[in-house]
């Protein structure tokens, strides 16, 4: 819950972005008609500036530098009162998607995702479990066998031409045209885009090279450029827009350690701005650094999805009690009626009883225990799976 | 912070509020400050302000209408892409030597002042090369349109799709998105370009041998009769046209077998075998029946240009031919491509 207090903001203002028409079915105090007139900025601009000074400015003017951080935390709240996120708020949303594949592998079967607007939603399974057929379809590259998608509120592969424009994608690794610069491959992949501003191009191809870290080895042809580059240049392709979901396919891989660390980064930059960010990865840890809510999938069928804190709860933590007293404290910790007592090498762990933690603590310290550490560790990810299925993680699709 | 500077309507919206609301003054003095606004503005839309930001602020894109123009942008660096290629230079200049070979050898071979024997392609106009070099164009046509212009457009009409599909690029120009019916055009159109220009290096490259090895001046059509130099050109340029023209048949066939592998190899090498069995075909005296439907079959009809009058049944057979498999097999490859899966 904490985890989700702190995006809290963001997933409103995806939803507006997401969802207009919902946003103004929402809205407490607005007519239908405002959100419709998007277009019309000028007309608005100077309206809201005169109009409502108090009342914006309240929501608003803490944060002037940050306009839609603002804004976002207004309606976040009002959004916050609906409750749980409904299918229509979900940025991408499936029901009952499969795949059969023509030599008559089920890759997907039966998928039911919601991916809540302004999360951080971790797609995860071990490889060959669906994810990037999953992927393809929500992208509207391949047809389901059956079931439907919706990404950004709109029914895909029919609405490709609407949606994707808002969608940067990482499928299955970078694809890059070798003989062209790093540059010209952008500049072809803006090209593509119909609803991509010429104008603007030089710019933006210029920005998202930046982004990416790509500037000094833009001009180099992509077939000299190492796999860690071209996973950049691919996520430099994805960013050529303000984009309103991101969808990652593994985006981590083949990337060494600091690699992995900027694109961890990157993405927490990214949510941090409202862009929804779809990540998939057969890498616990990777989903549990960035994510705030998760899916996991397994031979193509979904076993979980939910909020990451959510998830993780649902295996117990450990009470962990760093100590070079390993006995005694065992020993005082049985007499306070704590269960699952195990010694370990640098003290005691122990299932975490239900009443005050400060009493156990003075308990041990009272009886001449010395406690160099005490706490709670939350249970991690790993831990959930293996409760949920009963198996490790490193299963063969 | 950079991202929202290449967004003009992001960066531009927040603004005004910024500055008004930075200073945390009353209302009057916000009042004041925006008077010509607020005049302008009837206060109702006040209360929906922060609805409204939300919505603006989230969909930055709305105000931004895209110019039914920005979609030419794909076919403009479509055509830069291709003729920036190793590969296109190369097929390119291979059909530029061609008119040199054949000039050079000609002349080589009348150094002594016998005439050149006629060559077996249809009209003789080898024969007629060493009297005015204008005819080392036709002559160098005739020669390239049985196999080397149809093979140069196999290699780059089987790669269109194919080849992107190879290169995992295809993915990345659907979720642009490219849109595929756009993209299947943007190839075919620049698979056309391809033909043109192929064309034109070929009438060129052999207009400018010919001007240099051979004399020029009024030239003696099939039929007996003299044209002037000028008109001379004019038929050149209007039979380099038509040779184009005569390959839009196998540009869409091409497109076609693209868009049914996902080798960019295995469609080039299916188009350029196509290109030579049909030729092989068209010898075989049994398939007579067969043979007007033959793409290949009219393609020499050009020569009928360089009649007087000129002959046109053969030509608009020859058209018509090339519109239909245009026709038929431009929408095969959209049939295809648009219900494909994109596994590549
Ligand atoms: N083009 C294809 N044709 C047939 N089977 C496929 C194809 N692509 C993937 N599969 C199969 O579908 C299953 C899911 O694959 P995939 O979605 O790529 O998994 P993941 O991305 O989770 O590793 C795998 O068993 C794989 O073998
Ligand atoms: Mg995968």
């Amino acid at each position: 819950m904490e985890e989700l207090s702190a995006v809290e903001p963001d997933p409103a203002q995806a939803a507006g972005a997401a969802f207009p028409a919902d946003q103004a079915g929402s809205a407490r105090t607005v007519p239908a008609p405002e959100p419709g007139s998007t277009g019309a900025v000028s007309a608005r601009k100077p309206g809201g500036t005169g109009a409502v000074p108090v009342r914006g400015g309240g929501g608003t003017g803490a944060v002037p530098a940050r306009k839609p951080g603002g804004v976002g935390t207004v309606s976040a709240r009002g959004a916050g009162g609906v409750g749980a996120v409904s299918a229509q708020d979900a940025v991408i949303a499936t029901r009952a998607l499969s795949k059969r594949y023509r030599g008559g592998q089920l890759a997907v079967d039966g998928l039911d995702l919601t991916v809540p607007a302004g999360s951080v939603f971790g797609f995860l399974g071990p490889n060959g479990s669906g994810k990037t057929t999953t992927i393809r379809m929500l992208m509207g590259l391949i047809e389901p066998t059956s079931g439907t998608a919706r990404v950004l509120g709109q029914p895909m592969p029919r609405s490709t031409r609407a949606v994707l424009p808002h969608v940067g994608a990482l499928i299955e690794g970078p694809a890059l045209y070798g003989f062209l610069s790093g540059r010209d491959n952008l500049v072809r992949y803006d090209a593509a885009d119909p609803a991509a501003d010429p104008r603007t191009r030089r710019t933006r191809v210029a920005t998202a090279l930046d982004r990416v870290g790509l500037t000094a080895a833009a001009g180099k042809k992509a077939k000299a450029y190492s796999l860690g580059m071209k996973q950049r240049l691919g996520l430099a392709a994805a960013l050529l827009q303000p984009r309103r979901l991101l969808v990652l396919d593994e985006p981590t891989n083949g990337l060494d350690p600091q690699g992995m660390r900027e694109i961890r980064s990157l993405v927490r930059e990214l949510a941090s701005d409202g862009t929804t960010v779809f990540l998939s990865s057969h890498l616990l840890d990777e989903i549990e650094q960035v994510c705030t809510h998760a899916a996991v999938m397994a031979q193509g069928r979904l076993i979980t999805q939910g909020p990451v804190a959510d998830l993780a709860a649902g295996a117990r933590g450990r009470l962990v009690v760093t100590t070079p007293d390993a006995g005694d404290a065992a020993r005082i910790l049985k007499e306070q009626g704590v269960a699952d007592i195990v010694v370990t090498e640098t003290g005691v762990t122990a299932e975490p009883p239900d009443r005050e933690l400060a009493h156990l603590n003075a308990a041990l310290v009272t009886a001449g225990v010395r406690v160099r550490g005490f706490g709670v560790e939350r249970a991690s990810l790993e831990d959930a799976f293996v409760a949920l299925t009963g198996e490790g993680f490193d299963v063969a699709g | 912070m950079s991202r929202a500077e290449s967004l003009p309507k992001s960066d531009t919206e927040p603004e005004p509020d910024t500055e008004s609301e930075t200073e945390p003054g009353t209302e009057a003095e916000a009042g004041t400050g925006a008077n010509a606004k607020s005049a302008a503005r009837p206060g109702g839309r006040g209360p929906s302000r922060a609805t409204t930001r939300a919505g603006v602020t989230a969909e930055p894109r709305a105000g931004r209408t895209p110019s039914p123009l920005w979609t030419l942008g794909l076919f403009r660096n479509e055509l830069v892409t291709t003729f920036r290629r190793w590969r296109t230079i190369a097929l390119l200049g291979v059909l530029a030597a061609v008119p040199i070979l054949i000039g050079i050898s000609i002349r080589v071979e009348t150094r002594g002042g016998s005439t050149a024997g006629g060559g077996g392609e249809g009209p003789a106009f080898i024969a007629q090369i060493t009297n005015n070099g204008l005819f080392l164009v036709f002559t160098a046509l005739a020669v390239t349109l049985p196999f080397f212009l149809p093979m140069a457009i196999g290699v780059v009409a089987g790669d269109a799709i194919a080849g992107e599909a190879n290169a995992g690029t295809l993915r990345y120009l659907l979720v642009a998105p490219a849109g595929r019916t756009r993209l299947l055009l943007t190839k075919y159109a620049t698979t056309m370009t391809f033909c043109l220009v192929a064309t034109l290096v070929v009438a060129v490259s052999a207009f400018a041998v010919g001007a240099l090895l051979f004399p020029l001046g009024e030239l003696t059509t099939i039929s007996g009769t003299r044209i002037g130099f000028a008109e001379g050109l004019g038929r050149a340029l209007l039979i380099a046209l038509v040779v184009s023209a005569s390959l839009t048949g196998v540009a869409a066939l091409g497109l076609f077998v693209s868009t049914l592998t996902n080798s960019g190899i295995a469609a080039m090498a299916t188009t350029v075998g196509l290109v030579i069995t049909v030729q092989i075909l068209d010898q075989i005296p049994q398939l007579h029946a067969l043979q007007p439907y033959f793409f290949s079959h009219y393609w020499l009809s050009f020569a009928d240009l360089m009649r007087d009058p000129v002959y046109w049944d053969d030509l608009v057979r020859n058209l018509g031919l090339q519109g239909l498999y245009a026709a038929v097999f431009g929408s095969a490859a959209w049939a295809r491509f648009t219900a494909k899966d994109i596994t590549a």
